[in-house]
């Protein structure tokens, strides 16, 4: 007992290691701005391009994102940052996960996008141009807006994931939170700093998950 | 003489192969109230659908208020806010308060500042007499309120005609009057209207002319008191007897 | 050498992709075979914590909710080097293999449970009640009558989330399991060539594919019945 407390819950070493760990969650946070907008962008994007008239174009869309969604984000990641350097393409660790989360994310947000679009009823087209909005107006003023809220849980949730996600930067020796406290476990041959990083991750994620499971509820009900 | 202000000629449109309307001629006048009755998939809501090329024609024109909606260079956005269209399902946007449901195409169609917008939108409620419920939102509303809401929505933006589908069919029947009430009130000040509906007693009092479709085409058309009394068609009056009934 | 010859000499080198197509087959049998391991586990003891759950025993629930809440906040690879760094230090020892295996299916458990006790919550009331007044217990109240119609609802998503998990298996890389990646990574290093990655990436995708397709067909086909 005493031993597991001395590995995984040694005060001393958390208090040592806890610079490196905040500066580690500062990247973390950095990375979770850099990439969070750039998925739901992305995602907004693939969403409309899936409900395109063209087929063609639709099912080259859906390919596309099931494509991303077969292949696993760590793979997509060591992809981007050490196979596409043979092609003479360099990325900076930063660059690599920004490139390899776009791309694995948009198809996520797209596919939660596009559930919630298809939620939002025909009438609600029909009344929109009807009054003579056009095709964006009546999207961002009538079928967002619903759409959005419709699958609120989806997209909290994926979202939680994408911050999950950050963690795998760590691989690339990017130094993000999950990176740092292993170097931090590295140094003191103690597994506390990851404890430490995890509670990290648990204060930033823990109210989100919670408030998912909240909202699924009430929509179930 | 002035022109019919919705003109429709040789209008055809199919879904896959089924032929939906098969060649309809109709011209609506002025301050005219033509009801449309006929049995279930005869292409009625279809037929209202076209008029503001909801759905898109295969062949025919239409004209509307002498503006060819079937040409190029017809701006259909444009268009639309002119031809009002109150919908069996109101269609009212949730998310939204009754206030900006009106005033929503008032700001982004026809550009009015917000303020402007909210004053007409508070105009038209009136006239649908819920100005009370501005602020309220679909789901606080009854269904008889949601759909005068809905007449409101159409009525801000100062259509030329307005087409109703089924207007009064989902609400319960203590509620119906109220509706109807709104649209009569409309007549009464000079408005266009097309309407598809069963509501007999409605068609009697108010319609100017009553057209019958069957299988995509009009089989018949004449006053109320004709053709409730005495139709001339062999379909026209078995339908009407069922109704009736 | 025009664009085209150097792209595929970089990425579909003929004579690595036969050098290394050995390996990477064997690393595909290690992602099927631990992938099936934590699908197998992770949902059985997912459905275990859902029945448990439908007890409400107030200690247990409280209990279970925090560790599965744990359990989905966290991201994986954390737990992975948590529970394989961690473990041996206090004399546990545990082959990398089964850290992926246990890790993955606690997290696959948790995320199940959670999709599994929204399916229960999601069967009316009156379900349960019919039944238990016929003289079901509550034990068969569930199986017979509420797990079948849970389970109908919760195909979807549990389709979707055991994909999401079980594509984590990437992560035996960096501990060290002889997975896909990893045979890729090392071929990569080896050859110092890009065409071992590339035919990893292809073997997820040949291996994922008709899961993500499945799970779009069943979120069609409910939808469907739903409507
Ligand atoms: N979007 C569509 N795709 C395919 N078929 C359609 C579509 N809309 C309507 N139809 C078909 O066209 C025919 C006419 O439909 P329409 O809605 O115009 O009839 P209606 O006279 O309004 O009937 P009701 O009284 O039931 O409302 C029906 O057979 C219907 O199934
Ligand atoms: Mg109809």
């Amino acid at each position: 007992m005493e031993a597991l407390l001395n590995q995984f819950f040694n005060l001393d070493i958390m208090a040592r290691a806890l610079p490196l760990v905040l500066t580690g969650l500062k990247q973390t946070l950095l990375l979770c701005i850099v990439v969070i907008p750039l998925g739901l962008a992305g995602g907004l994007l693939v969403a409309l391009l899936s409900l395109v008239p063209w087929r063609v174009f639709r099912w080259a869309t859906i390919l596309a994102i099931d494509f991303f969604r077969a292949v696993p984000p760590l793979v997509l990641l060591i992809f981007v940052y050490s196979g596409l350097p043979f092609a003479g393409i360099r990325l900076t660790p930063l660059a690599a996960v920004a490139v390899a989360f776009l791309l694995n994310n948009s198809s996520y947000y797209g596919e939660v996008y596009r559930a919630g679009i298809e939620s939002v009823g025909r009438g609600q087209w029909d009344a929109a141009r009807s009054t003579g909005l056009t095709l964006t107006q009546t999207l961002r003023n009538v079928v967002l807006p619903q759409a959005i809220r419709n699958v609120l849980p989806d997209l909290i949730s994926n979202t939680v994931e994408v911050v999950k996600l950050t963690s795998l930067a760590s691989v690339i020796a990017l130094p993000e939170l999950l990176y740092s406290a292993d170097m931090a476990r590295s140094l003191t041959f103690n597994t506390s700093p990851i404890v430490l990083a995890a509670g990290f991750y648990l204060l930033m994620l823990w109210p989100l998950v919670r408030l998912v499971s909240r909202l699924e509820r009430r929509i179930a009900s | 003489m002035t022109g019919p202000i919705l003109d429709i000629r040789g209008l055809r449109k199919s879904f896959g192969h089924v032929e939906v309307l098969r060649g309809i001629d109709l011209a609506v006048k002025p301050q005219e109230l033509v009801f449309i009755i006929g049995p279930s998939g005869s292409g009625k809501s279809t037929l209202l659908r076209c008029c503001n090329r909801l759905e898109e024609p295969n062949a025919g024109t239409i004209l509307v208020d002498g503006v060819d909606l079937m040409d190029r260079r017809t701006n259909i956005n444009a268009m639309r806010r002119h031809i009002g269209m109150v919908f069996q399902s109101f269609n009212l946007y949730p998310h939204l308060s009754a206030l900006s449901n009106v005033s929503l195409a008032l700001r982004k169609v026809v550009k009015k500042s917000r303020a402007e917008a909210e004053a007409l939108a508070l105009t038209a409620l009136e006239r649908v007499g819920l100005r009370e419920k501005a602020k309220s939102y679909p789901s606080e509303l009854s269904g008889g309120q949601q759909q005068r809401v809905a007449i409101a929505r159409a009525l801000a933006l100062e259509p030329t005609i307005m087409l109703f589908d089924e207007p009064t069919s989902a609400l319960d029947p203590e509620l119906v009057g109220s509706v109807l009430g709104v649209m009569r009130e409309l007549k009464q000040d000079g408005m266009t209207m097309l309407v598809v509906s069963h509501e007999m007693r409605f068609a009697r009092d108010a319609a100017d002319r009553v057209i019958f479709m069957d299988h995509g085409l009009i089989v018949e058309e004449a006053p109320p008191s004709q053709i409730f009394t005495s139709p001339r068609e062999p379909r026209t009056r078995t339908f009407i007897a069922e109704l009736t009934r | 050498m025009d664009t085209w010859s150097r792209f595929l000499d970089t990425f579909f080198k003929p004579e690595l992709i036969r050098q290394y197509l050995p390996s990477i087959a064997a690393g595909t049998v290690t992602t099927i075979e631990i992938a099936f391991a934590i699908v197998v586990t992770g949902i059985l003891l997912g459905l275990v914590l859902a029945v448990l759950r439908t007890f409400r025993i107030l200690p247990v629930n409280m209990m279970l909710v925090a560790c599965v809440d744990i359990m989905r906040a966290l991201p994986p690879i954390v737990l992975v080097l948590l529970v394989y760094f961690g473990l041996p230090n206090i004399g546990i020892n545990v082959p990398s293999f089964a850290v992926l295996w246990i890790v993955l299916s606690l997290v696959l458990a948790a995320f199940a449970e959670e999709i599994l006790w929204a399916g229960i919550l999601s069967v009316p009331k009156g379900q349960w009640e019919s039944a238990r007044s016929t003289g079901f217990g509550l034990f068969s109240t569930l199986i017979y009558i509420v797990l079948p119609q849970a389970v109908r609802l919760t195909v979807p998503p549990l389709t979707n989330r055991t994909l999401a998990i079980t594509k984590n298996t990437a992560l035996g890389t960096v501990i060290g399991v002889p997975e896909i990646l990893n045979q890729a990574t090392t071929g990569q290093s080896f050859s110092g060539n890009a065409t071992p990655l590339m035919m990893g990436a292809i073997a997820y995708v040949i291996l994922f594919i008709p899961v993500v397709a499945l799970g779009r067909f069943l979120e069609t086909r409910f939808r469907w019945s739903r409507a």
